[in-house]
């Protein structure tokens, strides 16, 4: 899919509530977001994000300064063409109940008058790449959907027109946590194939670790207190308040931003049901290894086969085998890859692809490795690209 | 009625068909016109709530004003500046249409979830856009059942403008029933009018629930 992303640059933008004299909400903010890349403004309530958020499709206007994207003063163009031209995505999703999936997701484009055979293409697109089936989904209605679809919905609603940029107001803060995690994930993989530029609006700190390129942390009365990537944050916060604010498990956050394959894996000895006993102990004797890794035809890990355990010379069957090794992907993080591995007690986890073929083995070393290097997580630009 | 004569005559209401049917369709027509009325002049107050919300507030008092008076004090009221007229006879019907209808169109609007309406902004509808295209839509189901009361009650309602000469099935039910002591017109007037009352209800309440698929699959 071809789109465009746009820069977005504030410039020392300030809104009061109220009279003169009235308190800031945001204050003298100046901040330039990259084109393509997810900015998440976060800080506690009151911190003035979700302002921040609406003076760019001014659903709010602000007091004074400017606010750019690509160069353009959005105050140039009448707030509703504006609004036209940029995606819009807030926590209770906001679907229209009286249109159907199809209708929902062909708001902006009918506004903007494109043909039908256009908008229905276009809607037909966009609910294959949230991975709504249209068959199945394009007439409902949104009653009929579960959160996570109309979360879904939402995304494909806000992508519709192609927008440059793309504002997304707590988007996932209404479902649980499991289904979060699930969305936000759906969420980077849909961003490495549009490649919008992002401005995420959240409260949550790992949620802004987690979906970042960068983040602004804004204190009380919408003061910009640090903004950098999420690494450089976490490796050295700005100030007391954003140490205080990113948490004291800053190092362990800073492994959530680090994926199993920027590790180099091991590679396990491999044996396969049927090969004799005394074969696999001679490869094993060979190398020095006290286990091989058992994998089933289509090379999926089946269990762990102690070289002490290979009496005789029959053939190798499954139930040779102890199970145990957590499997995980290239893309677990190695936040959840240290916590899978401490949770099942085992030292090793087995790396597999998305035919849960054998790719290698991880340790809880490497880990560990990975965490005292600072340059192994230092490399933001190879985390999804 | 005449000692003998059976309570109620079915071979009166049989050669009458004619006469009932003209009965109705006038019954009808001044029920419509009030209605219709009504609605126009009730969604231009709710407009104006949409827009200045501290109005609702006096608009609704002065609804429940007119909705409280007598129906016949008002025709007295009203026969001498508007006459023993069609006019007159709507005025009345109206004033009573305005309290049930606004209180509907304005509930109807401000049950509108304020996500969609942020959603709506944030989409780029213009103002009279977000009005036609989302809020009347998603309000439609209480403006209906708004519509549904007025109708039925100014069906009921009806039958007293006889009084002035407009009353549709009222003329059988005082005129001919009372005043000629007929009872089988009366009986027939009330019967014609709950049945004509019921119709038209379930008639507005299929065609709601056909403009407003998306309301059931709210159950589903």
């Amino acid at each position: 899919m071809t789109s465009s992303a746009a820069v977005v640059r504030l410039e020392h933008l300030s809104k009061r509530y109220g009279q003169e004299g009235g308190a800031l909400a945001v204050s003298d903010l100046s901040l330039e977001i990259p084109a393509g890349e997810i900015c998440v403004l976060v800080g506690p309530s009151g911190c003035g994000k979700t302002t921040t958020m609406k003076m760019i499709n001014r659903l709010i206007e602000p007091t004074s300064g400017r606010i750019t994207i690509d160069g353009e003063d959005v105050m140039a163009l009448p707030a509703v063409e504006l609004r036209r031209r940029i995606g819009y995505v807030i926590q209770q999703v906001g679907l229209f109940p009286h249109l159907t999936v199809a209708e929902n997701v062909a708001v902006v484009p009918r506004l903007l008058r494109w043909p039908a055979a256009r908008v229905t293409a276009r809607v037909e697109e966009l609910l294959n790449l949230v991975r709504l089936e249209p068959a199945t989904y394009r007439d409902r209605y949104p009653a009929a959907l579960s959160g996570g679809e109309r979360q879904r919905v939402g995304v494909a609603r806000a992508l519709a027109a192609d927008p440059p940029l793309m504002l997304m107001d707590e988007p996932f803060g209404a479902v649980d946590p499991i289904l979060r995690d699930r969305l936000q994930n759906e969420f980077l993989r849909l961003q490495a194939q549009v490649r919008k530029t992002i401005v995420f609006v959240t409260h949550d700190v790992d949620e802004a670790i987690k979906m970042a390129d960068r983040i602004a942390i804004l204190q009380r009365g919408g003061v910009l207190a640090q903004y950098d990537t999420p690494n450089a944050i976490l490796a050295a916060p700005a100030t007391d308040f954003v140490e205080h604010f990113v948490g004291a498990d800053r190092g362990l956050k800073r492994l959530s931003l680090a994926r199993v394959r920027d590790l180099e894996l091991e590679h396990p000895i491999t044996a396969s049901e049927g090969e004799r006993r005394g074969d696999l102990r001679q490869r094993l004797e060979a190398v020095g290894a006290d286990y091989a890794l058992l994998v089933d035809a289509q090379q999926r890990p089946v269990g762990w086969i102690s070289r002490s355990d290979l009496q005789g010379d029959d053939p190798l069957t499954a139930e040779d085998a102890t199970p145990g090794s957590p499997t995980l992907g290239p893309e677990t993080t190695l936040r959840d890859a240290l916590s899978t591995m401490l949770s099942s007690s085992v030292q090793l986890g087995v790396v597999v692809d998305e035919r849960d073929a054998v790719i290698g083995l991880i340790s809880v070393d490497a880990i560990s490795e990975a965490l005292r290097a600072p340059q192994a997580t230092d490399a933001p630009a190879t985390r999804r690209r | 009625m005449s000692e003998g004569e059976p309570f109620f005559q079915i071979g009166w209401v049989i050669d009458n068909v004619d006469m009932l049917v003209r009965r109705v369709g006038e019954h009808m027509t001044v029920t419509v016109i009030a209605v219709g009325a009504g609605f126009v002049i009730s969604f231009g107050l709710a407009l104006l709530v949409r827009r200045y919300p501290p109005a609702y507030g006096p608009i609704l008092a002065v609804g429940s004003l007119l909705y409280a008076i007598p129906s016949i004090a008002l025709f007295v009221l009203l026969i001498p500046i508007t006459g023993l007229s069609l006019l007159t006879t709507e005025i009345a019907l109206v004033s009573y249409t305005l309290v049930i209808l606004v209180r509907n169109i304005v509930t109807g609007l401000r049950g509108v979830p304020a996500e969609v309406i942020e959603a709506a902004r944030g989409m780029g509808y213009s103002d009279a856009q977000r009005l036609w295209r989302v809020e009347l839509p998603i309000a439609m189901p209480i403006i209906v059942a708004g519509v549904r009361i007025a109708t039925v009650t100014t069906i009921g309602l009806v039958t007293i403008a006889t009084l002035i000469g407009m009353g549709g099935l009222g003329y059988l039910i005082v005129n001919i029933g009372v005043q000629r002591r007929f009872p089988t017109a009366t009986i027939t007037g009330i019967i014609i009018v709950v049945l004509l009352s019921t119709v038209v209800d379930l008639g507005l309440q299929a065609l709601q629930r056909r403009v407003t698929p998306w309301a059931r699959a709210r159950q589903a």
